[in-house]
């Protein structure tokens, strides 16, 4: 049945299969595109790698041993923006594409010619950003957040390579996000009502819009740099009866749903796996979705929590802190609700478990040193420290990179039709549980401390918590390589995995073969199928 | 030994939470400093406050979690149940966090709108972030003069210094002429950057705060106890930024007048030694001091700048080369570093002249020029 239904879709207007490079470069397949965006970011995770490996070798003891100051603040500024747009963003983007037509009983996404080009521009944009490392004066050097008017006035040339390469991956997550709300709304099986969807696809319905809503203003902040560069206008430029706060303003209007952006479809991964591996319907599924509507909506009110620090009104001050403390309401819920979920399930520890548990409770971790520097006056204090990025990491590594970890050894066993390699896959897990705790737990007392951010050296007495956090980096480093070696062993061989390898699991994707076909959806699946694989499925 | 790992799993994950517990109280150990300000205090409760209640709230919810991660396994013969919500549940887990979230809201509040009262000063100080360094000025008292790291801890940090950090007293955190505070006394600080944003921070004083060009942010603070405290800027601002400490010394309201009037005494002494002769030997000595306040943070000491950084003055070629080619980089700034700002604004011809004169005759330059106000005047 569904070989010929694939002739048919394969016959309309599709050209023959394309086999070798000319596959990967034109594809339309949702599954290719996601294989690529995925393979693409593992492989910047291992470029923004080895930029934070240079960091912390240099911050291994007092002293400059292996850089100079200036190209420390571009290790700083590269790792943050590879990290977040060239590794966590497309990795995000590449589960969407592999999982949302699949469990939306789709055969693929809605626009498949602008999912080809939203991932191609991706490694376009790399060679541009990382071109800077070329040029004579350096790789951009501003911090991530590039901050005028050490991006405008003091940056060097290669500061308009990365404002380009910020337009192109603007350009490319808008289409990717174009695309999701489309998908969604368009091609999902005709009995699953919206309400009844996956959290996985919830939560990417609702981070979609986000990146729709965000990124053009990036792109607004970014072209207003440039302007300031080149064509003489004075934004972010006091002397020209500009203010440089305002781009700390546009920034951060942007930057906070980023933050959010990149943690709520991590929300969906966990929301998918406790419930697999607890043999029990998630606790509150209305309520979270509501959950995240929420955290989502707020995330456009709290972005001057990152600028308590420039001297704003009091009144702003107040706002900000009030907004920036409820939206710990919503995250709370999400929380409770995965436990609550637990609570009483029949629990088995297989390795995607192993990395939502620990996602809960590093996550937490984070988002309650979150709760702490939302607290204005105490923030006077921990502003640009080590407080923040130990914060930071917490929700950044072990929230959205474990949730990706996660997602992967999840779905690993569906995309490839093989078992993969459980005793390395539980070595990678409890590696890198142990190694990030180490690295990251030391920066939240080197920031108490008085240890700023970005520093390449710093006084003597902040020397043995560098020391640790360097080995628990290193550490964390190497272990990743286990993760790329436990993927090519799946995807060369292994016992098979059949169609549901987790005997918990619900949902569509678990209704189709291992690998599954070209189309997964040729013709919608029945609305009892719907029903049966649903949240209603376990009465 | 599954059942040994899992537990050792629990207490891996468990350890960092205790870890925090055990924390202790003074500056460079693992907790925020109490301070010597009213603000530090208050800050450092606030702190505390929402430390006990963050780990407190872990500790529910990580202990619950724990019970199910324990007994409910499937191991352990647990059958799922199933059911799938609890709405009485929900919305206590709801309303307790809000209810938890105003009860820290109102103090905090509290402490923000008294962090942010404005007395009246009994000194005011103008804080300058300058790339490298700090500028302090009293505009009452008429005194103002740059703060710059230490040169011993300059020459360590270099990379193949062969000197330990650990030998250099205050590694990073010493500067050659601290800000003065008198203790007991309303202070207003007054923080503006001159070139990119800096942070002015010292932990003990309990706050930090931008120093942003265009915008003058205010903070008022009353020191508790004589002491010296130390900080560094806190805000990106390029390849100096880890190399800009602050230190205050606070002293008692006597110590200060004392101080005022030793400075004001030491800066007419100046004033009148510059106003003598023009002599190679005056421009020399003046020179050498600006030089190492004002131009030593890029340049270094020596003279040697950093290689790719920051260029070397020692055997540069426009130091070395044409008098006016010199005079115009130095006062004009350079046409494509904008680090290399037009000093000519903030300088007078003596002052300038004098730099000149010490960069064109030290190290290995050896011009014997001596650059006069006169040829610095016909340059502007």
């Amino acid at each position: 049945m569904s070989e010929t239904a694939e002739a048919v879709m394969g016959g309309e207007g599709h050209a023959a299969p394309l086999h070798g490079w000319r596959r990967w470069l034109f594809t339309t397949n949702h599954k290719d595109i996601g294989t690529l965006y995925l393979v693409f970011s593992l492989i910047m995770l291992f470029a923004g790698g080895i930029l934070a490996m240079i960091i912390r070798a240099e911050l291994f003891e007092p002293g400059l041993q292996l850089v100079q100051p200036l190209f420390y603040n571009s290790l700083v500024t590269m790792h943050g923006l590879t990290m977040i747009f060239l590794a966590i963003m497309p990795a995000l983007v590449g589960l969407a594409n592999w999982q949302i037509p699949m469990m939306i009983g789709a055969p693929d996404m809605a626009l498949p010619r602008i999912n080809n080009w939203s991932f191609w521009l991706l490694p376009f944009a790399f060679v541009l950003m990382w071109a800077g490392f070329l040029t004579p004066q350096g790789a951009p050097n501003a911090g991530w957040t590039f901050y005028a008017p050490l991006s405008t006035t003091y940056a060097p040339p290669s500061m308009d390579f990365l404002i380009f390469a910020i337009h192109i991956m603007g350009i490319s997550s808008i289409m990717g996000g174009i695309n999701i709300i489309v998908t969604i709304f368009n091609l999902r099986a005709p009995g699953m009502k919206m309400i009844d969807m996956p959290l996985f696809v919830w939560t990417w319905l609702i981070t979609a819009f986000l990146l729709v809503f965000a990124m053009p203003v990036l792109a607004g902040a970014a072209t207003m740099v440039l302007f300031d560069r080149h064509f003489g206008t004075s934004f972010f430029n006091a002397a020209g009866g500009g203010d440089p706060v305002l781009f700390q303003h546009i920034f951060w209007f942007f930057g906070h749903p980023e933050v959010y952006i990149m943690i709520l479809p991590a929300f969906g991964v966990i929301s998918e796996i406790v419930p697999t591996f607890s043999r029990k319907p998630l606790f509150g599924r209305v309520s979270m979705i509501y959950a995240v509507g929420a955290i989502a909506f707020m995330s456009a009110m709290v972005w001057a929590h990152h600028m308590f620090a420039v001297g704003l009104p009091v009144s702003a001050q107040i706002f900000f802190m009030y907004t920036t403390m409820l939206i710990a309401v919503p995250t709370g819920i999400k929380v409770f609700n995965w436990v609550a979920t637990m609570w009483r399930g029949a629990l088995t520890f297989e390795t995607p478990m192993l990395w939502a548990v620990s996602f809960i409770f590093l996550f937490t971790i984070g988002g309650l040193s979150g709760l702490m520097l939302a607290d204005v006056p105490a923030d006077y204090q921990y502003q640009d420290t080590y407080f923040v990025v130990a914060h930071l990491h917490y929700v950044l590594v072990t929230g959205s990179l474990f949730g990706i970890i996660g997602a992967v050894y999840y779905w690993l066993p569906k995309w490839t039709g093989h078992m993969y390699n459980d005793r390395i896959s539980k070595w990678h897990f409890w590696l890198s549980v142990i190694s990030v705790n180490v690295t990251f737990f030391p920066m939240h007392f080197a920031g108490l401390a008085g240890m700023p951010r970005r520093i390449p050296d710093y006084a003597l007495q902040f020397a043995d918590y560098n020391m640790v956090s360097s080995i628990g980096a290193f550490v964390f480093g190497l272990s990743q390589l286990l993760f790329v070696w436990v993927i090519i062993q799946a995807i060369r061989g292994g016992a098979p995995a059949g169609e549901r390898p987790w005997d918990g699991a619900k949902g569509l994707e678990w209704t189709l073969s291992s690998p599954p076909p070209h189309h997964s959806f040729p013709t919608p699946p029945s609305d009892e199928l719907v029903h049966r694989e649903g949240p209603h499925g376990y009465e | 030994m599954i059942r040994k790992t899992k537990t050792l799993m629990l207490i891996l994950l468990l350890t960092p939470s205790l870890a925090v517990a055990a924390a202790a109280e003074e500056p460079g150990g693992f907790n925020m400093p109490y301070g010597v300000t009213p603000t530090s205090h208050d800050v450092y409760d606030m702190h505390m406050l929402l430390f006990w209640v963050c780990t407190v709230i872990g500790a529910l919810v990580f202990a619950v979690m724990i019970w199910s991660l324990v007994f409910h396994r499937r191991a352990r013969g647990a059958v799922a149940a199933k059911f799938s919500g609890h709405t009485r549940l929900e919305i206590v887990w709801t309303a307790i966090p809000a209810l938890i979230l105003v009860a820290v809201a109102i103090p905090a509040t509290r402490v923000l709108l008294a962090v942010n009262a404005h007395p009246h000063p009994y000194v005011t100080v103008d804080i300058h972030g300058s790339q490298w360094k700090w500028h302090y000025s009293y505009p009452d008292q008429g005194i103002a003069y740059y703060s710059n790291l230490k040169a011993d801890s300059r020459k360590a940090s270099r990379e193949h210094s062969g000197i330990s950090p650990a030998t250099v007293p205050y590694y990073l955190r010493d500067v050659d002429h601290p800000l003065v505070l008198p203790v007991g006394k309303d202070v207003r600080l007054r923080i503006t950057g001159d070139d990119v944003i800096h942070s002015w921070w010292v932990p003990q004083l309990g706050f930090k705060r931008d120093a942003i060009p265009g915008f003058i942010n205010r903070a008022d603070i009353v020191i508790d106890k004589p002491g010296i405290y130390r900080g560094q800027c806190a805000e990106l601002c390029g390849a100096g930024h880890g190399f800009m400490p602050i230190v205050v010394k606070a002293v008692s309201p006597a110590e200060f007048l004392a101080w005022v009037t030793q400075s004001k005494k030491a800066e007419a002494a100046e004033h009148e030694s510059e106003q003598g002769p023009w002599t190679r030997q005056l421009a020399m000595t003046q020179g050498k001091k600006i030089f190492d306040s004002v131009c030593a943070a890029c340049h270094q000491l020596n003279g040697k700048g950093i290689p790719g950084v920051f260029p070397a003055l020692d055997g540069s070629k426009i130091v070395n080369g044409p008098l006016a080619g010199h005079i115009k980089f130095v006062v004009h700034g350079s046409p494509r570093n904008p680090v290399m700002r037009p000093f000519g604004k903030e300088m007078n011809n003596r002052q300038l002249a004098a730099v000149l004169t010490y960069e064109r005759n030290s190290w290995s330059n050896h011009t014997g020029d001596l650059v006069t106000p006169e040829e610095v005047e016909k340059a502007r």
